[in-house]
């Protein structure tokens, strides 16, 4: 568990977190982005540009 | 092995990737293409040393720029730079699908709005207008009306990036409700899958349904076509049947129905396929992994 750093609610993570890896808080629906892993920090993702895809 | 991701984001696509790599027991770098700076003839650090290096960016400049210098510097790299500039463009693409003989849908480029509506109505409604960069279904127009078209134009040249100044529009092709993604290594296919929707756009990333597809010799035939125009690699293509109403008409009438036909509507170089993982046998992370593998040890061409 974390704190999301927008609304400060509590945000479960998976065992198996990656630096880079973007998670969602479920209360204020912040894409959020795993910076460390040990322990986890998490910051605010950063938004999709025009050209991101596949 | 010393691997290298080029990355900015990590999907689940690159989590299966690096689970199955640290399984093996490679030493895998992560390159977060943010934070690197890549001078020109001298790698960022740790880079030199890397047996090869699969770039996973998402964004489609930091693939088209970060698979150069990394060739640049001599480090193996794929897919290869001249392969993501060719899929990273719609444009590019369709040149390269119709100049190795591989059917692709009919396309127009036009320049100016003028010459853009008039390509439309030498189409005919409906069809479709695409930017030529850009994915996930986005931004994608089906035109049926010339006041649709007119619309659509203005807003692309008021309100679009430059890139949306180059119009690219296409035939509508009449596919069965769903398309074909087939993900290939140098032109052999892993896996295929459909993708089903009422919608006209059948993007798994939309929410498109999917299901295996069990590929055929013309499919996989024009795969490795496909494969090759662009230069090979870790590719997604994606196919559309273009006789499907005659062969259902066929069939419903009692007659023998046709052999389905195919067209290339899209070469994809980042490629994911956590969805084609999930509804198929094969282990695709796996197969890619074995691949990156032959492609450090046989070296890829610089």
């Amino acid at each position: 568990m974390t704190e999301c750093v927008e609304c400060g609610a509590e945000v479960s993570l998976h065992e198996d977190l990656e630096v880079g890896e973007i998670v969602d808080c479920d209360t204020c629906g912040q894409e959020l982005e795993v910076v460390d892993t040990e322990p986890p920090v998490l910051d605010r993702a950063p938004e999709l540009d025009e050209d991101w895809g596949e | 092995m010393q691997i290298g991701i080029l990355y900015s984001r990590i999907r689940k696509d690159e989590k299966l990737l690096l689970s199955e790599l640290r399984e093996r027991g490679h030493d895998v770098e992560k390159l977060d293409v943010r934070k690197l700076e890549f001078g020109v003839g001298d790698p960022p650090e740790g880079v030199a040393d890397l047996d090869i290096v699969l770039d996973r960016c998402l964004a489609t400049s930091r693939s088209r720029y970060a698979t150069q210098f990394v060739d640049s510097y001599g480090v193996p790299v794929v897919n290869a730079p001249d392969t993501a500039d060719l899929c990273a463009d719609k444009a590019k693409t369709s040149i390269a699908l119709d100049d190795a003989g591989v059917p692709t849908p009919e396309t127009t480029v036009a320049f100016d709005t003028d010459s853009a509506l008039s390509a439309i109505e030498e189409f005919g409604y409906p069809c479709v207008v695409k930017p030529v960069v850009g994915s996930w279904g986005r931004l994608m127009a089906k035109l049926e009306s010339r006041s649709a078209a007119e619309a659509v134009l203005e807003h692309k040249a008021t309100l679009g990036h430059y890139e949306h100044k180059v119009f690219y529009i296409q035939e509508f092709v009449e596919k069965p409700g769903r398309d074909i993604r087939v993900v290939a290594l140098d032109g052999e296919p892993v896996a295929a899958m459909t993708r089903s929707a009422d919608h006209w756009l059948t993007n798994a990333a939309k929410g498109a349904q999917t299901q295996e597809f069990e590929l055929t010799p013309e499919v996989e035939a024009l795969v490795e076509k496909a494969s090759d125009a662009v230069g090979g690699g870790l590719l997604g293509v994606d196919l559309m049947e273009t006789n499907a109403a005659q062969s259902a008409a066929e069939q419903s009438s009692g007659d023998e129905p046709r052999d389905p036909s195919y067209t290339v509507h899209e070469v994809n170089h980042t490629v994911e396929f956590k969805a084609l993982n999930d509804c198929v046998d094969t282990d695709v992370p796996a197969a890619v992994v074995d691949w990156l593998e032959a492609k450090a040890e046989t070296g890829v061409p610089a």
